[in-house]
Order: structure tokens, then sequence, then C-alpha cells
């Protein structure tokens, strides 16, 4: 299947529980007893699915300016992510207004594990838009079928949105280096996500790059010119083409390949290519946007688990 | 109030993803550090995924879901296709939720 077929049948699947949880955030937020407009407006301009259900949760509770920062907070993982894709929504003004509202999770998984720098640019904007209208839809659905909705839970929805990013950055962990980092980064952020306020521990894994100065790694101070992570993954020359893609996915890897991501594509490779657009908000998992809602559920209407940050 | 919180978080959220994509020209990065950023992405991806299977809010998230995502896991190391990733993941744990396992 060639990879715009493949990445489409993909992100349906992700489009298609995707609409389940839009509509158990729409469903909620009227079940909060918030106007119907509340959450339809959020999804359109918020479009970040742990965010909108954590924020209604604390509009329920009557605390906006908590719903605000709290959100804002879990959010903050998008400026690396921007980072990241920057190369990739290149230097026209227009793709990158527009491709940064679509920018979430999923879809910077699913744009970091292709390499091919168009393929790249393709993918970013199909599942992007597939993401932003299967997220907006369930949203409306949601609030026109009110209770009717059940929880996505039952259906294990739960479960989805982790399985698939790990199947979009397995690729990407062959690599030695980044898998310590991530795996790193990962345990220290599981292990404080009971202590610290949600979105913090996720940023906390950023702090997993600093294996890369351990001794002996490839960024121990006073090691000049040494070369950061090398994509170990078998065989990466240093612009690995199409043919060199790690079977799975048929992708690449998110991490560092030279010619990878931003790098080449950076500046003049501005308009290559098509535009269709890319986000995706998935409630559900925690500080994601898949990731939901710390601890709420419909039938409890305050998020007991929320804790200001201290 | 409620407008104006939900047109803050849309506004504080948006000039957080577009400042990522804007700084990066900004930035005089050495290759070292430009190699770092999709490990970065990397890490943050995998923190997700790790935090989503494996917490609700801050306590653990019982049974269901992690052996879900174990099974998705597995399945993508074995390189299984993605929606099938997703479904087995999906399906083992509303199967495990219907034999009332939390």
């Amino acid at each position: 299947m060639s990879t715009p077929k493949r990445t489409l049948r993909d992100a349906g699947a992700l489009a298609a529980a995707m609409v389940a949880v839009g509509a158990s955030f729409g469903a909620i937020a009227i079940a909060y007893g918030l106007p119907p407009w509340t959450p339809v407006l959020m999804s359109l301009v918020v479009f970040a699915g742990g965010a909108q259900f954590l924020a209604v949760g604390l509009f329920a509770a009557g605390n906006p300016v908590a719903a605000v920062l709290a959100g804002l907070l879990l959010n903050a993982r998008h400026l690396p992510f921007g980072l990241a894709v920057s190369g990739t929504l290149g230097t026209r003004l227009r793709d990158r207004l527009l491709g940064s509202h679509l920018m979430t999770d999923e879809t910077v998984a699913f744009t970091l594990a292709e390499t091919d720098p168009a393929r790249r640019r393709r993918v970013y904007w199909l599942v992007g838009t597939t993401l932003f209208i299967s997220w907006n839809i369930g949203t409306v659905l949601g609030v026109a079928l009110g209770g009717a909705v059940g929880n996505p839970d039952t259906l294990g929805l739960d479960a989805a949105f982790p399985a698939g990013l790990i199947a979009l950055i397995l690729p990407a962990l062959r690599d030695r280096e980044t898998r310590l980092v991530a795996l790193t980064g990962a345990a220290l952020a599981v292990a404080l996500t009971p202590v610290l306020p949600a979105g913090l521990p996720v940023l906390c894994a950023l702090l997993g790059l600093l294996v890369l100065f351990r001794p002996g790694g490839p960024l121990r101070p006073g090691r000049p010119g040494s070369q950061p992570a090398r994509p170990a993954s078998g065989s990466s020359p240093a612009h690995p083409g199409p043919g060199s893609l790690p079977a799975h996915r048929g992708s690449g890897s998110l991490s560092p390949r030279p010619g990878s991501d931003s790098l080449p594509l950076r500046p003049g490779s501005g308009s290559l290519s098509p535009r269709l657009d890319s986000g995706s908000p998935v409630p559900r998992l925690r500080s994601g946007f898949l990731r939901p809602r710390p601890g709420l559920r419909s039938d409890r209407p305050v998020p007991d688990t929320w804790r200001p940050a201290c | 109030m409620l407008i104006a919180a939900i047109l803050a978080l849309a506004a504080g959220t948006y000039a957080t993803r577009l400042s990522g994509v804007l700084l990066r020209d900004r930035l005089e990065l050495s290759d070292q550090l430009q190699r770092l950023l999709p490990m970065a992405a990397a890490a943050l991806l995998t923190a997700l995924a790790a935090t989503a299977a494996l917490m609700a809010g801050s306590d653990f998230a019982g049974v269901a879901r992690p052996a879900g995502v174990l099974v998705g896991g597995l399945l993508a190391w074995r390189k299984a296709p993605f929606v099938v990733v997703v479904v087995a993941a999906a399906g083992v744990t509303a199967l495990l939720r219907l034999a009332g396992l939390p």
C-alpha cells in the first residue's frame, strides 16, 4: 500500500476513535451544565483534547482562571513540538499560521514517523485535517446526543490512543540514543505524575535529554565535535532515502536523522507541497491531546484529582 | 466570562504552537542541537504514551488499560499494522473491563 493510502487508513482509524471521544467531550460538557456552544467553540478554537476535558471540568467547578492556566500548562509541550515540525510546515506564512493550529500529539507523531520531507509534509496536513474534522464532528454529535453518548472507556478507547502513539514512535526508538532519552524521560514523567499538576510531568520528560551528557555519551562535555544522537538504526546513510525506512509504518524515525524533519526543509522548502492540514485532538490521555482530563468522569462533575500548580 | 476564558485558552494554546514553529528560524542552533529536536519530540511523545497508558489523573490506571496498551505495544513491536494495534489495544481493554477488571 502506498504511504498516503496507508496513512489515510491509519489516520482514519484514529479519526474514528476521535469522533467517539469528541462525542464524550461534548456530552460531558453538557452534563456539566455548560451552554451547548461551549464545547463546540472549544473544539474549534482550542483543538486540544486533554486541555479541553480539563478545562470544562474546571469551568463547571466555577474556576475559569484555573481552567485557562491548567490548560495552557498542559499544552506547553506544543512549543517543542513546533520546533520539531517547523521545517515540515515550511516557510510560507499561511501554512505556518494554519498548520500550527492543527498541531497535536498524534499529528506530530505521524509526521515524525516519516523520513522523507515531502511525505512528511503531506502526512502532517492529511492527519491534521482528518483529526480536526473528526474531533469537531464528534463534539457536535456529543452535544446533540447528550447523555446517549456512552463512556468511551467502555470501548477501551483510552487504551487505543497510547497504543497508537507507541506504534508511531517505535521506529524512532530503534536508535539507541533516542531510546535512552525517551525511556528515561517517560520513566521520569510517570514517576512525577502523582506529584505534579497535569502537563508538567510530560514536560519533565525533556530532562531525559540529559542522558546524552553521561560519561561516554554523545554529548559529554569536553568531546569536541561529538555527535549527538546518530540514528543507529540500521542502515541509515546520511540521507535516508525511502528505501531505508524501517519497516513498520513506513516510517522512519522521530529520531535525529540528518536529513529528516526540520533540518533539510528549513529554508526554502517553503511550499513544495499541497497543504491539507493537520491536527489532532484526542482526548483521553492525560496530558496530551488524547489525554484528557485527569480524573474527570461524567458522573463526577468536578475534577477531584486536579491540583493547582504549586 | 466563560467565553473570555475559552478565548484566552485558545489564544494561549495557539501562541504556544505557533511560537515553536516561528522560533525555529530565529534560533541559531548548532547541528548538534538541531539533531536534538526530534529526540526531544520522541521523549515527549513516549512520555505521553507512558503516562496515558499507566496513569489516570494522579493515580495508576488499574489493570485493563495498561494490559490493552501492552498488547498493542507488542503487536506494534511485531510490526502489526497500525489499525490492528489500535483495535487490539481497545478490544483487550474493553473485554477486561467487561470481565470486571478496573
